[in-house]
């Protein structure tokens, strides 16, 4: 019945609000896995077994149908390919943003709308670095000193030990901007995708806070735990 | 009243500009803001300066043509007034006041204060009407439109195309006004045939004029002097969805 | 304001002498020494069939442009208001190339936008027994019989259509619960005749105009230039085929040429410096137009709203104008005392006069405007006024809002006392409300015949700057509905006959080289003059004198003081005047400069009308022709004609030509409101 029509995607992707919606898509689908991962994450407060049994399951799942660590692999794939189209939306929206006021103001008033808002980009960049870091940390151990590959539990109790506070405390920051970037990015994606509610701003608000708040604490438990000791 | 001004002065859009400063006595707190450029302003030619121009027309708060950004603030501090509406009475004795223009690549100065802001009209031009030749109307009362949708379009419709959005928005976008025709024209029964097409040319236009894009900031809506809510914008990107992703743009 | 109020001082104590010398001296014995007399002017475009029939057998009769010509000839419009905004978007639908200007820099600016109120229009959709003879017999009256029938009924006939135009292209209107449109009665009218859209119709119709108008810019038919200002006007053998325009950014003097020229540049009230129009509303089109020959009609005729925010102080630059509305729950009032400088709330209930209605026991604080208007400036002129200068009577809120409860009050009238505080600082839900009467509109305007011609053949002037429908006094909402009259339905039909008989020659350069020369050359005055006075001070003065001897109230030896004052202040102007910076870039100074030099000869064309018409009409109150109880008595033994004036040069006595008017549909009779 609806047609697209053969000009109506690159019209989408050309624009301003195409480009936003997209970082929107791909938005959401990070959300995902983020709460995939963070729910992924909690297993150890359950013991060694579970959560390599977890890490190890990531990559049969899907077996034999798919080859083993090819589910992985696809969603690698999904992942890479939505945080490199976000980040190049964004960096886009940036560069557009910038030559859209080539003259600053003189005087600059305080913020009046919201600083969640106002945040978005320098709180991406610090998610972006962390994520790499992350990487190599965690899932290659290029940086992690103990790392032993497929011991999940061993690696991340060997990362914040207490004496390697300093990565607990790199994590921190990194989890509570991702917990702005949440705040704001799941608001205005709402908004982005032409979401209905405009009457209950207020709710929505208030439960992407909520939500943020979630997947913060969610996310600190386990670094927080393992540096107090509660797991060791 | 005593006061120090610090206007931005530039002579055409090729000079770089920059702030001057006019200390100014005997301001009376019932003047207008602009009644006080006026006196600042007959006071520099009879000292054989420059006038600082600056746009304004109506006075009332209606044409939109008025536009500094005060301290800071498209309009200046009162909420929902504009330049012209605004009075000395809500600024203090001593104090420093910094005028500037809109500053947009879209608005380029024209001269001191005055910017050019024709890219609104092509916004319009490229699709914010609804095509009714003159002569063609059937009569008023064969289409009547609920009367929750006629209050919120006409919310809509009263933007006066300021642009203090734009002078406002940290991406330069000039999405409020965008949407605020968008959703009047498409919350009418009228505008429904040209719904999905006008989003999307509207949107290039507005694409094409240089303005950034919109990451739903907010700070549009607070220095709207007209109070444009940014549920707009969120039913233009729902159109704008619709009639691209969704396939309902016709031509 | 010191001067002005220095100055009604005196008018006030010049009162009785001046009475006493108009009794002695007798008002009819005026001499001619003022003006000269022409021949009788005549519309010869109207049709000799029975008034219903007029348009339709004027468009029938009309001959019509080939459609594959329409492209070929070009008209030129100045003004984007509802007049010429709704003239450009139609002219373009039909095929015309328009090429289309206004100063601001947006069409969507132009000052119909700040109307608020309503528009007329005789749907009957209340069945309250409205009709369009209703709509006509009222907008005759209420013009004081000094309006053209044939033009009055084609309004009251199009009337239907605006609505129906503007619904249609989203003008988003108020509603009932039922989805159809509100009306509401306005302006003294016994029907619920006006439609509107909250306090924002100008707003919402210029909107609609503009955007039919952008439509035609995108498609190529209409080609805009905003911020750019007529100057002269081009004429080929007697007829307009241009204008020169200035580009007020680049400061580049340019010719426009085509096949016929429309001004519909708005009204002048900005003459008497403070008014309800906006900064640049001004005269200079029509007055360049008239001094080549156009005829200007009944300047005179001004209409002073009563309710609006008074002055400040000498910075004031504009008036606001407060709904009418107001009236129907504020009580006005002065102190008893002269001088009286108490806090209203301590002024005891039997120390204040409520003088509307002492005075008008019948109608109280509802009379019409000009009654309400100039009872305000009498107990002003007897020292009673409040306010800074005396200025202002108080509309006093304390009643209703006792009677009705503060939240009604708040409903109803919120956003005016918004406004109000916005402006004076004072909250009148606590103290009483100041007005003082403003000048808000001008009915006269260039001389247009049933087609809207002007006495120069291809020039067709409408909405405000022609003197067409109104006659003497205009009603609320009628201004709205003559624009878009003019602009959507009777022009577009009257050009094409002009095109269609007038087959024209290109423009020879020499024309358009001797009105650039006239345009640079008076520029270059300006500029060369730098003298020590600022273009403002010589617009307040200006001002002041129209206010005080051409305002609410008109006398003998006012006028002759003004015919005094007016040519001595512009002797001044181009001796002293000091236009700073040059020609060739944004000069706001020197756009200005130019309005003022026309508004100074407009003004001494205004006061020889008024006192030439020695009758009091509509807006136009002579206090030597009033009755007992201080009503105007209109004289239509003498003066039931429209008195179109021709330029004789400038310092030169004015030519009246008469067109005489007939009232075939409508008898005049008196009105009372006591
Ligand atoms: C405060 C206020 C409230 C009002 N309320 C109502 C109401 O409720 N109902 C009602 O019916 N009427 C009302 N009126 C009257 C009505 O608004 C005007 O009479 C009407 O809008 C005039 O329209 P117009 O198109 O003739 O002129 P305008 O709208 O004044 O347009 C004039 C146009 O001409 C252009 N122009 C002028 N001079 C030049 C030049 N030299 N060169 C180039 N361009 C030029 C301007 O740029 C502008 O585009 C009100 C008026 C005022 C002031
Ligand atoms: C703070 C608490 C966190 C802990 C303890 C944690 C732990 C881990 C562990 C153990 C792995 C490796 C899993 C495996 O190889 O099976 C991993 C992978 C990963 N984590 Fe985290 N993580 C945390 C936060 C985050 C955050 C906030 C993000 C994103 C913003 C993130 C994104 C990723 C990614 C992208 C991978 C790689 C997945 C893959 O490709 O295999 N992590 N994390
Ligand atoms: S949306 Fe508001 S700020 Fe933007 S142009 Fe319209 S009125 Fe001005
Ligand atoms: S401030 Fe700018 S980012 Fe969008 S919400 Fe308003 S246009
Ligand atoms: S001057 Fe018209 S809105 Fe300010």
């Amino acid at each position: 019945m609806v047609q697209t029509s053969p000009r109506a995607i690159p019209a989408l992707y050309r624009s301003t609000v195409g480009k936003k919606s997209i970082m929107a898509v791909t938005g959401v689908v990070l959300v995902l896995y983020i709460v995939l991962h963070m729910v992924g994450n909690l297993k150890i407060f359950f013991g060694p077994e579970e959560i390599d049994g977890y890490s190890a399951w990531l990559r049969t799942f899907g077996e034999p149908v798919l080859h083993h660590e090819w589910f992985l692999w696809i969603l690698r794939v999904v992942l890479l390919a939505s945080v490199i189209l976000h980040i190049t939306m964004a960096v886009q929206l940036t560069l557009r943003a910038k030559k859209a006021r080539p003259v600053r103001y003189q005087h600059r008033a305080k913020v009046r709308g919201s600083y969640a808002a106002r945040t978005m980009r320098w709180g991406g960049v610090i998610i972006f670095f962390f994520v790499i870091y992350h990487v190599l940390d965690l899932t290659t151990g290029t940086v992690n000193p103990g790392y032993e590959h497929g011991e999940v539990y061993r690696n991340v109790t060997a990362d914040f030990a207490p004496e390697r506070w300093y990565v607990t405390l790199f994590y921190t920051l990194a989890v509570v901007s991702l917990g702005f970037h949440l705040r704001h990015g799941l608001v205005s994606g709402l908004q982005s995708l032409g979401g209905k509610s405009p009457q209950k701003a207020r709710t929505l608000n208030l439960a992407a806070t909520a939500f943020a708040v979630v997947i913060v604490a969610g996310f600190l438990s386990v670094p927080f735990a393992v540096t107090v000791g509660l797991v060791d | 009243m005593k006061l120090t001004l610090r206007i931005w002065r530039q002579k055409g859009p090729d000079d770089s500009g920059k702030m001057v400063e006019y200390p100014l006595d005997d301001v009376s707190p019932d003047m207008s803001f602009l009644e006080m450029l006026d006196v600042l302003n007959e006071k520099l030619i009879l000292d054989g300066e420059d006038p600082i121009a600056f746009d304004h027309d109506c006075r009332e708060g209606i044409c939109g043509m008025c536009s500094l950004v005060i301290n800071g603030t498209p309009h200046g501090p009162e909420k929902a007034t504009t330049t012209c509406q605004l009075h000395m009475r809500k600024f203090k004795d001593g104090e420093v006041i910094d005028i500037e223009p809109w500053r947009a690549k879209a608005f380029p100065v024209v001269k001191d204060l005055v910017v050019d802001r024709s890219a609104f009209d092509r916004i319009i031009e490229a699709g914010g009407y609804i095509s009714a030749p003159t002569g063609s109307a059937p009569d008023a009362h064969a289409v009547p439109v609920p009367k929750p949708d006629a209050d919120r379009a006409f919310e809509a419709a009263e933007c006066i195309g300021c642009g203090a959005c734009v002078a406002a928005c940290p991406n330069g976008s000039g999405m409020l006004f965008t949407a605020a025709k968008v959703t009047h024209l498409g919350l009418m029964p009228q505008g429904q045939p040209e719904r999905y097409d006008r989003v999307v040319d509207m949107i290039e236009a507005h694409d094409e004029a240089g303005f950034g894009g919109c990451t739903v900031t907010g700070e549009c809506t607070v220095a709207c002097p007209k109070g444009i809510p940014l549920d707009t914008i969120v039913r233009l990107n729902r159109d704008f969805l619709t009639a691209t992703a969704g396939g309902k743009k016709k031509s | 304001m010191s001067d002005a109020a220095a100055e009604s001082g005196v008018a006030g104590e010049e009162r009785a002498v001046r009475e006493a010398n108009e009794k002695a001296e007798g008002i009819m014995g005026m001499s001619d020494s003022f003006y000269k007399s022409g021949e009788p002017i005549a519309d010869a475009k109207a049709p000799q069939v029975p008034i219903e029939e007029r348009w339709n057998t004027r468009k029938f009769e009309a001959k019509l442009v080939n459609p594959a010509n329409k492209r070929k000839k070009t008209v030129i419009i100045i003004g984007t208001g509802l007049a010429g905004g709704s003239a450009g978007a139609t002219l373009a639908e039909l095929g015309y190339h328009v090429v289309q200007f206004c100063f601001q820099d947006s069409p969507r600016r132009a000052h119909s936008i700040a109307a608020q109120g309503g528009i007329n229009a005789a749907k009957n959709y209340r069945n309250d027994g409205d009709s369009v003879h209703r709509l006509f017999y009222d907008t005759v009256k209420g013009g004081d019989f000094r309006a053209r029938e044939s033009n009055v009924h084609r309004l009251a006939e199009i009337s239907t259509q605006i609505i129906d135009q503007c619904v249609a292209q989203g003008v988003p209107f108020a509603r009932e619960y039922g989805g159809l449109l509100d009306n509401r009665s306005f302006g003294g009218a016994q029907v619920s005749r006006t439609f509107y859209a909250r306090g924002q119709t100008g707003q919402q119709l210029l909107l609609g105009a503009y955007q039919a108008l952008m439509r035609q810019v995108d498609a190529g038919n209409v080609e805009l230039h905003p911020r750019h200002e007529m100057l002269d006007l081009v004429m080929v053998d007697g007829r307009a085929r241009g204008v020169v325009v200035r580009d007020l950014i680049s400061g580049e003097v340019k010719t426009y040429t085509g096949d016929a020229v429309v001004l519909a540049s708005g009204g002048y009230g900005n003459v008497y410096y403070l008014s309800t129009n906006a900064m640049g509303s001004n005269v200079t089109a029509i007055w360049r137009a008239h001094k080549h020959g156009a005829l200007f009609a009944n300047p005179c005729y001004t209409q002073i709203h009563p309710t609006c925010i008074p002055v400040s102080g000498d910075h004031q630059s504009k008036l606001t104008l407060m709904s009418e509305s107001l009236r129907n729950d504020g009580r006005v009032w002065v102190p008893k005392e002269r001088g009286d400088a108490r806090r209203p709330s301590d002024i005891p209930e039997d120390e204040r006069d409520y003088y509307l209605e002492r005075i008008y026991p019948a109608f109280g604080n509802l009379v019409p405007r000009d009654i309400a208007s100039r009872a305000a400036k009498n107990v002003c002129d007897e020292g009673r006024g409040v306010g800074p200068g005396g200025l202002g009577v108080y509309l006093d809120f304390a009643g209703a809002i006792e009677r009705l409860g503060l939240e009604a009050v708040k409903a109803k009238y919120g956003n005016l006392f918004d406004m109000y505080e916005r402006i004076t600082g004072e909250n009148p839900y606590e103290t009483p409300m100041r007005i003082y009467p403003a000048v808000h509109y001008t009915m006269g305007g260039l001389w247009v015949d049933y087609d809207l011609e002007s006495t120069i053949p291809g020039m067709f002037v409408i909405g405000e700057a022609n003197f067409s429908d109104h006659g003497a006094n205009r009603l609320g909402a009628s201004a709205l509905m003559q624009g878009l009259a003019d602009g959507y339905f009777v022009l577009p039909n009257t050009v094409g006959d002009y095109l269609a008989r007038n087959p024209l020659d290109a423009v020879p350069d020499s024309a358009v080289q001797e009105a650039e020369g006239r345009v640079s050359e008076q520029i270059d005055r300006l500029l060369s003059i730098d003298g020590d006075r600022t273009v403002d001070s010589f617009h307040r003065e200006l001002g002041h004198i129209m206010w005080e001897y051409c305002g609410m109230e008109r006398t003998e030896e006012g006028l002759r003081k003004a015919l005094d004052l007016i040519p001595a202040l512009r002797e001044e102007f181009w001796r002293r005047v000091k236009v700073p910076g040059s020609a060739a870039d944004l000069n706001q100074s020197l756009e200005k400069a130019g309005r003022v030099a026309d508004f100074l000869e407009l003004a001494e064309l205004m006061v020889v009308d008024a006192l030439h018409r020695t009758e009091s009409c509509g807006g136009h109150f002579r206090a030597e022709s009033q009755d007992e109880d201080g009503e105007a008595k209109r004289d239509d033994v003498n003066f039931s004609y429209v008195a179109a004036w021709e330029w004789a040069g400038s310092g030169e006595q004015p030519v009246l030509h008469k067109e005489a008017l007939a009232f075939e549909h409508v008898k005049p009779s008196q009105r009372s409101y006591k």
